[in-house]
């Protein structure tokens, strides 16, 4: 696949706690429609980055960023943007299952309400469509308002990304969306990421190199580099898996290789 | 895992797990004991007394006979004009305490080190602080006003804690996630933060209460003593606690009616307690469930 049409470009992109940097000078681009997979060991700043993407980052303590990020036409950090709407265009999933102590109704509710559906039965239209979507419907659709909190970890990842697909977002950022689940579960959260492909534009964190190598189109290799995390090779999964062009991703991916 | 190497039981540590156990043990039963001991101290001094009349009718004889039933309005005017003046307040400053800075800012450390040394202040002094403050310059005069204003004045330090501590506590998934999903602050808080801030706020509310409604000195100098039924709040009113002081100490021959009122007084801290938890309960399993 070409990379002629990124939807989401980061230039320069660098983030800071405090004086300790979390990752400097990356510039990506994401291609619109494609899966790519960001990977590279704990602490590179591969959560850091994706907080970039729809600036998460103004709600971490101590945190500055520096460089930018466009998405479409949109300057992510400009301060006229308005961040409801960012959020809005982009969705997130955690590594953590993390649906609101709510019904499983109203954790799709809150959202939905928030960005202006008034209408009952449109909302319960986009429910069971989003609910579908991921799998969920038959296995919930008769206990909608109990607690969401009733379910299991893989359902609650589920319902987290229906709840994020129910805003039609351009682009799903998910961090690590699959390390906290049972294998069963996991290869469904998969097959979901996979399902994704083309309708939206996904960047999916994932410490599972094999899992990278099964979905990704496109994968971007972190690496921590003078106490700061770098984006040290990017490019079509087959090229950075089967012929990696630096030493350290070569090591890096050894093991997926095989 | 426990290290069973470390924690191996020589006879020596035998020994002083179990008598580290007997001293707890020993402390647990002594406050209760305690406890029970003036429960049934009221009850068999008091309880004969209680009745209907005695807590509907006026007291007579300066106390001595009749009932509590003014008292009673009374305190329930000012418990009611400290709470709402308290409640809405002590929230707001939680919420500014807890989300808008953050632990190490300069004003958040500034209004905290106030909060604590106000919650050590003696309650004499809001007594004299209210005094000067509601009922002269302000003009209020001795009344439930006054009384009810200097009370919120006194639980405010822990209402404001016990929510702040409320809020710290709801995990930062729900303010993260909520922001991913551009909910705004204000829905975060509403939602989210909230409710799973409510059983903090109800301790605070309980201990905050029972703080209020034991409370004498702050009232003497504000509320007043006055022992008639009050017609607004801008009537002077006198309180439980108030009753229960002067007819032990200043009126020869109150000593029954004394140990009565106390009685209602301990009934009324036990019952709303019980309702209190009962409620943070039910509000957790709902918040969960719906
Ligand atoms: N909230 C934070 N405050 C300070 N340092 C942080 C914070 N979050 C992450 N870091 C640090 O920034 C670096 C990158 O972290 P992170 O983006 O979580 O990496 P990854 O997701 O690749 O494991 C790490 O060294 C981590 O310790
Ligand atoms: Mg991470």
């Amino acid at each position: 696949m070409k990379n002629a049409h990124p939807l989401v470009q980061t230039e320069a992109l660098g983030l800071h706690y405090g004086r300790k940097p979390a990752f400097l000078d990356v510039s990506l681009a994401v291609p619109r429609g494609a899966i790519t997979a960001v990977i590279g060991p704990s602490g590179c700043g591969k959560s850091s980055f994706l907080a970039c993407i729809n600036r998460l980052s103004d709600l971490l303590p101590r945190c500055r960023v520096e460089g930018s990020v466009r998405i479409g036409e949109t300057e992510v950090f400009d301060p006229g943007t308005d961040v409801v709407a960012l959020r809005r265009r982009v969705g997130m999933i955690f590594q953590k299952p993390n649906p609101f102590p709510l019904s499983i109704r109203r954790n799709l509710e809150l959202p939905l309400k928030e960005h202006g559906m008034r209408g009952r039965a449109e909302r319960d239209a986009v429910i069971e469509r989003t609910l579908t979507d991921v799998g969920l419907w038959q296995e919930v659709h008769d206990r909608l308002d109990a607690s969401a909190l009733g379910l299991s970890g893989g359902q609650q990842q589920r319902l987290c990304l229906a709840r994020a697909l129910a805003l039609e977002p351009e682009v799903v950022l998910l961090d690590e969306p699959c390390s906290a689940l049972d294998p069963i579960s996991s290869g469904v959260v998969e097959d979901l990421i996979v399902s994704l492909r083309g309708r939206y534009t996904v960047v999916v964190v994932t410490h599972n190199l094999a899992q990278a190598r099964r979905i990704a189109d496109r994968v971007a290799f972190f690496w921590v580099q003078d106490g700061a995390g770098r984006l040290i090779e990017e490019g079509e999964a087959d090229q950075v898996f089967g012929d990696p062009r630096d030493e350290l991703t070569a090591a890096y991916v050894g093991g997926a290789r095989g | 895992m426990v290290d069973h190497e470390m924690w191996g039981s020589t006879p020596a540590r035998g020994r002083t797990d179990r008598l580290v156990a007997a001293v707890v043990w020993l402390a647990a039963t002594v406050v209760t004991a305690v406890f029970l001991w003036i429960l049934a101290d009221l009850l068999r001094h008091g309880a004969g007394q209680i009745s209907w009349t005695f807590l509907t009718a006026a007291p007579a004889s300066a106390g001595r006979a009749g009932g509590i039933g003014p008292i009673l309005v009374s305190t329930a005017w000012i418990l009611a004009v400290c709470l709402a003046v308290a409640l809405p307040l002590g929230l707001g400053t939680a919420v500014l305490l807890a989300e808008l800075t953050s632990a190490e800012d300069a004003f958040g450390r500034l209004v905290r080190r106030s909060l604590d040394v106000l919650a050590g202040v003696p309650s004499i002094v809001f007594g004299l602080f209210g005094n000067a403050l509601f009922c002269v310059y302000l003009g209020l005069g001795f009344s439930i006003l006054s009384g009810g204003l200097t009370l919120a004045c006194m639980v405010l330090p822990i209402l404001i804690r016990s929510a702040e501590e409320g809020l710290r506590a709801v995990p930062d998934e729900y303010r993260l996630g909520g922001a991913a999903l551009g909910l705004s602050r204000g829905k975060i808080l509403l939602h989210l933060l909230l409710p799973a801030a409510v059983p903090g706020l109800i301790v605070g509310v309980v201990l905050g209460f029972g703080r209020a409604i034991a409370e004498t000195a702050a009232l003497i100098f504000t509320s007043g003593y006055v022992d008639r039924m009050p017609g607004s709040v801008h009537d002077s009113g006198r309180a439980l606690s108030i009753h229960i002081y002067d007819l032990g100490v200043n009126i020869p021959g109150g000593e029954t009616n004394a140990y009565a009122t106390a009685l209602v007084l301990v009934a009324i801290l036990l019952l709303t307690n019980t309702a209190a938890s009962l409620l943070g309960d039910r509000l957790r399993g709902r918040h969960a469930e719906s």
